[in-house]
């Protein structure tokens, strides 16, 4: 309790708010004392002075010093609204938990009638009030207080029924505890800390209003001022001296934001801290890690003809301890028409690396690489237009959430149109007609009507094969699809699959598929990546994954998925040990603290991933004891803990 | 590109065709249109009892003590506060649907008249300055809110969100105060009263819409720094569209749903903030009137403006709500 409320004044704003407060209330106290009798002191020689030696802010119609009058008046401005702001906290207490205490039909009622209440403006009620009650500084402070009443009673309603929720309240309420008792005992200390803080905004905002009432005419009347009737005055005078009103303003002006600006910090400090800095890294050039790369003299690992070539992809963010990198030296290629599966764990790095190809990740992140490149096209150049209408039209994107990645206030044709106007100059109903057609390529019924519905009249399957038939706007070479079955139902996980299978097949288009699920991958796949704190650590042929496998992490991956074989009553493999934070990857292999083959060299050097032995130019593995038997070989229970 | 033959769309069922008075539209203007008529009987009411809930004889309260009896009764007559309380709100009730405000105590005019004379210039400044804090609010929180996406203008976050903290915390009769000090007589460059010029028209409408703009463009800014990190963004990003249509094409309609539902609020309370900076100006409209009135208790002027500040902040939520419901397709009268 004692950190939070010094975590108020430890901000600027926060202590500038604090003492312009403590500053203010000191004078409400102490102005009268000291300058009430200057304030009064009339001086008909002096009438409507210009500021001068004697009189700083000039003096009014009586030949009285504003600057001293403003300072008295402080006590009654800030008085008045305080009482206002009481007078608010009260009657929206006792409207607001009423529902709480009453029986439901009248709760109804009062909550029906608070909202109305609340739709009026403040000052529109308070002028109501201010009719009611007639004009006058009593008047006023009702007009003031009985307006800003709904929205306290809203406030104290919502808190109220918040806490009411809790275990507590209603164990108390099981206990026979009567509900006002439960009110005063239980509930309403509990939301006394957000009701004081809006109420000190309140203070505030009723001072400014009181000013305004009193401005016009309606609050406080002579003899009597306050800031607001001072402004009156002075304004009718600004022309023969400015000072008369300016300075009554800048009095209502700070102490209205000191109010405002303690009561928000005391908010902020008493909240959730918000100090999550985070630094920019420097922007690399682009293309200055590749000049560093002596020519590419190696020959290309393959003879097929790459769609898509990687090579040491790195990503980093900022972080409050230097940089991170998630992806740490990925190197691969895809081919025309090869379906590539990349699985590993949450924060394996294989989502980033997805997004850091396809030019996806905010300029937060800093991608590196010394080759990236779709279809020869150089990924690592500056953006431009032909490279985003070729990344357009060549490459197609889907994500995972489809209920989230279409843009919820756009008909889908619209969605799927824009590809087409934007990258292939067609006119929007040419666009909408290639749109209906691919929608109808996709499996969607009724295509020519569905394209003029909106996200949210599709079911979750259909928007994920809208979304794949969006990527099928231009002519893709390679669909990338991260994790595109994962929010959907366990039945049409498969017709999106086979959706993108038939795609494939149909056109020879290349598939990058992400996914943590081994089973899927090896499935649709030709061939797998298994990536593992940021680095792939094996590369192997789909068909091989369960049979040959040489990481102890492939390995084990494929050990934890369930088959037909599983006994129902053993408890399900996992992997033991929890996966590498990218903060702090390990000097050597990053799996060897899980790895129940690790030695002394796995802790001390990372492992290349090299072309395997045993099926050199189709299996990489980056492991010392690569297909080494497992110790105890082989039960895979043995390899698990239970959960 | 052949991937249209690849399988044959499955069949759909037919949902069938809704009833009529089960379609939602039909639905959302019979439950809207339900609660703007209770909160207009709780308004017309609230006008109506207004006068009777003044402490002791408002006629009494009006003329003054000195005032001789028979001249109280004979207003009291007049006002028909003689009649039982029922047969007079019956009598206000049947006014207002003819058209019949009441006459006014200290002009003798017909209050129809007064209020109709007046409500021009009010309607006028209001929808003025509601016009420009929006032109103003929009482009500038879509500006922000780009350039403090997540990552990024930590800086011009700050600067942006103190000063636009302070500019709407201060009160829209103390911009006009300094306005007129400022631009009316150190400069003399803008007239100060009246509404006769078009020049006339630009220190009010500003002082009015300061306030106002710094709000919504907060709002728009925030909404906007988290519709940028939307799912649907990224799939716009990854359609590589031009960075024109991700903005204003994709983010936009998403971020200005919250800030409607602000801006109608900021409009009704720019209804009632008329009255203050009506008065700063020597603005001859509704707020000018009312404060006169209260003075010196022309009750019937007084009933008649607050009904039509209230019946406007009631249409402008009716407006709001429509306008959301057509801009926002998930809105729930589509849906339930």
């Amino acid at each position: 309790m004692h950190g939070r409320w010094t975590r108020v004044v430890r901000t600027p704003l926060g202590l500038t708010a604090t003492v312009l407060v403590v500053a203010i209330l000191a004078l409400a106290c102490l102005g009268p004392l000291l300058w009430g009798a200057g304030a009064d002191a009339v001086d008909t020689d002096n009438i409507l002075a210009q500021p001068s030696e004697q009189h700083w802010a000039g003096t009014d119609n009586l030949g009285r010093d504003i600057l001293l009058r403003v300072l008295v008046a402080s006590r009654l401005s800030i008085a008045l609204a305080l009482l206002a702001i009481v007078i608010s906290v009260a009657a929206g207490l006792v409207l607001g938990s009423a529902p709480f205490v009453l029986g439901r039909r009248p709760a109804r009622w009062v909550s029906a009638a608070v909202n109305i209440a609340v739709a009026f403006p403040g000052l529109l009620l308070a002028l109501f009030f201010a009719v009611v009650f007639g004009a006058g500084a009593t008047g006023a402070v009702l007009a003031i207080g009985l307006a800003g009443a709904p929205a306290f009673a809203r406030l104290t309603q919502t808190l109220v029924a918040g806490v009411a929720a809790r275990d507590y309240v209603a164990a108390a309420r099981t206990l026979g505890v009567g509900r006002l008792r439960v009110l005063l005992r239980h509930v309403l200390p509990n939301i006394a800390e957000p009701l004081v803080v809006n109420a000190t905004i309140g203070a505030g905002s009723a001072l400014l209003a009181f000013a305004g009432l009193s401005f016009i005419g309606l609050g406080v009347q002579a003899p009597a001022y306050d800031w607001g009737r001072l402004l009156n005055e002075g304004t009718s005078a600004l022309y023969v001296n400015a000072a008369a009103a300016l300075v009554p303003g800048a009095a209502v002006l700070l102490a209205g934001l000191a109010f405002n600006l303690f009561g928000e910090s005391v908010a902020k400090g008493l909240g959730v801290s918000v100090g999550l800095g985070v630094r920019a890294l420097p922007r690399l050039r682009p293309g200055a890690a590749r000049q560093s790369e002596p020519a590419a003299a190696e020959p290309r690992m393959n003879s097929y003809q790459a769609v898509l070539e990687v090579r040491d992809l790195e990503v980093a963010f900022p972080g409050p301890a230097g940089p991170v990198r998630p992806v740490r030296g990925v190197s691969f290629q895809v081919g025309r028409g090869e379906a590539v599966g990349i699985v590993g764990e949450s924060g394996s790095g294989k989502s980033l690396t997805a997004l850091a190809i396809t030019r996806l990740l905010g300029d937060h992140a800093r991608v590196d690489a010394s080759r990236l490149e779709l279809l020869g096209d150089d990924l690592l150049a500056p953006d431009s237009a032909v490279q985003r209408r070729m990344l357009g039209t060549s490459l197609a994107m889907v994500f995972q959430d489809p209920m989230t990645a279409f843009n919820p206030t756009r008909r889908i044709g619209g969605q799927l149109a824009e590809v087409a106007t934007h990258h292939q100059g067609l006119n929007r109903r040419e666009a909408l007609a290639r749109a209906v057609d691919r929608l109808a390529a996709v499996r969607i019924p009724d295509a020519d009507s569905r394209v003029r519905q909106y996200p949210h009249e599709f079911s979750g399957g259909m928007r994920q094969r809208a979304m794949i038939g969006m990527g099928l706007m231009g002519t893709p070479a390679l669909i990338v699809a991260d994790e595109p079955t994962t929010a959907l139902d366990v039945t049409v996980q498969q017709q999106v699959l086979d959706l993108l299978a038939a795609i494939r097949a149909a056109d020879d288009v290349a598939l990058i598929l992400i996914s943590h699920d081994v089973t899927v991958v090896g499935e649709v796949c030709d061939r797998v990546l298994v990536m593992y704190a940021g680095r792939i650590v094996e590369d192997l042929p789909a068909a091989e994954l369960t049979t040959a496998a040489r990481h102890p992490y492939t390995r084990a991956l494929v050990a934890a998925v369930p088959d037909m074989t599983t006994d129902p009553a053993e408890p399900l493999a996992t992997i033991p040990g929890r996966p590498v934070a990218p903060a702090d990857v390990p000097a050597g292999c990053a799996y060897a603290d899980r790895c129940p083959l690790a030695d002394a060299r796995c802790r001390a050097e990372d492992p290349p991933l090299s072309d395997d032995t045993a099926a050199p130019g189709r299996h990489r593995v980056a492991c010392w004891h690569a297909g080494e038997p497992l110790p105890a070989d082989v039960s895979p229970d043995e390899l698990v803990e239970s959960p | 590109m052949t991937v249209t033959s690849i399988a044959p769309a499955p069949p759909q069922a037919d949902p069938g065709r809704p009833r009529p008075w089960s379609h939602p539209w039909v639905r959302f203007a019979g439950r809207r249109l339900g609660r703007l008529l209770v909160s207009l009987w709780v308004l017309v009411t609230a006008s109506f009892a207004m006068i009777h809930l003044i402490p002791g004889d408002p006629v009494r309260a009006a003329l003054g003590p000195t005032a001789p009896a028979d001249l109280v009764a004979a207003r009291r007559h007049a006002l028909g506060l003689d009649d039982p309380f029922f047969v007079q709100y019956f009598h206000y009730l049947k006014g207002l649907v003819t058209g019949d405000l009441g006459t006014s105590l200290s002009s003798q005019l017909p209050v129809s008249d007064v209020v109709a004379q007046r409500l021009p210039a009010t309607l006028s400044l209001a929808v003025l300055a509601f016009l420009a804090a929006v032109v103003v609010a929009v482009p500038l929180g879509v500006t922000m809110g780009v350039l403090t996406r997540r990552g990024h203008g930590r800086r011009t976050e700050l600067v942006f969100t103190t000063s636009s903290i302070v500019l709407a915390t201060v009160p829209d009769f103390l911009i006009g105060v300094a306005l007129v000090y400022v631009f009316g007589i150190r400069l003399g460059w803008l007239p100060v009263a009246g509404n006769d010029t078009a020049a006339a028209y630009v220190l009010p409408v500003v002082s009015l819409a300061i306030g106002p703009a710094a709000i919504l463009s907060r709002i728009v800014r925030v909404e906007m720094v988290g519709v940028l990190e939307a799912d649907f963004v990224r799939t716009a990003r990854a359609k590589r569209l031009p960075a024109r249509t991700i903005y204003l094409g994709h983010a936009l309609p998403n971020a200005v749903t919250a800030a409607l539902t602000l801006g109608g609020l900021l409009l009704s309370a720019m209804v009632a903030g008329t009255v203050l900076v009506e008065n700063v100006f020597a603005w001859p409209g509704l707020g000018s009137t009312i404060v006169q009135s209260i003075l010196v208790k022309d009750y019937p002027v007084v009933q008649a403006i607050v009904l039509l500040y209230g019946l406007g902040v009631l249409l402008t939520n009716l407006v709001v709500d429509v306008a959301l419901a057509l801009l926002d397709p998930r809105s729930k009268i589509r849906e339930d």
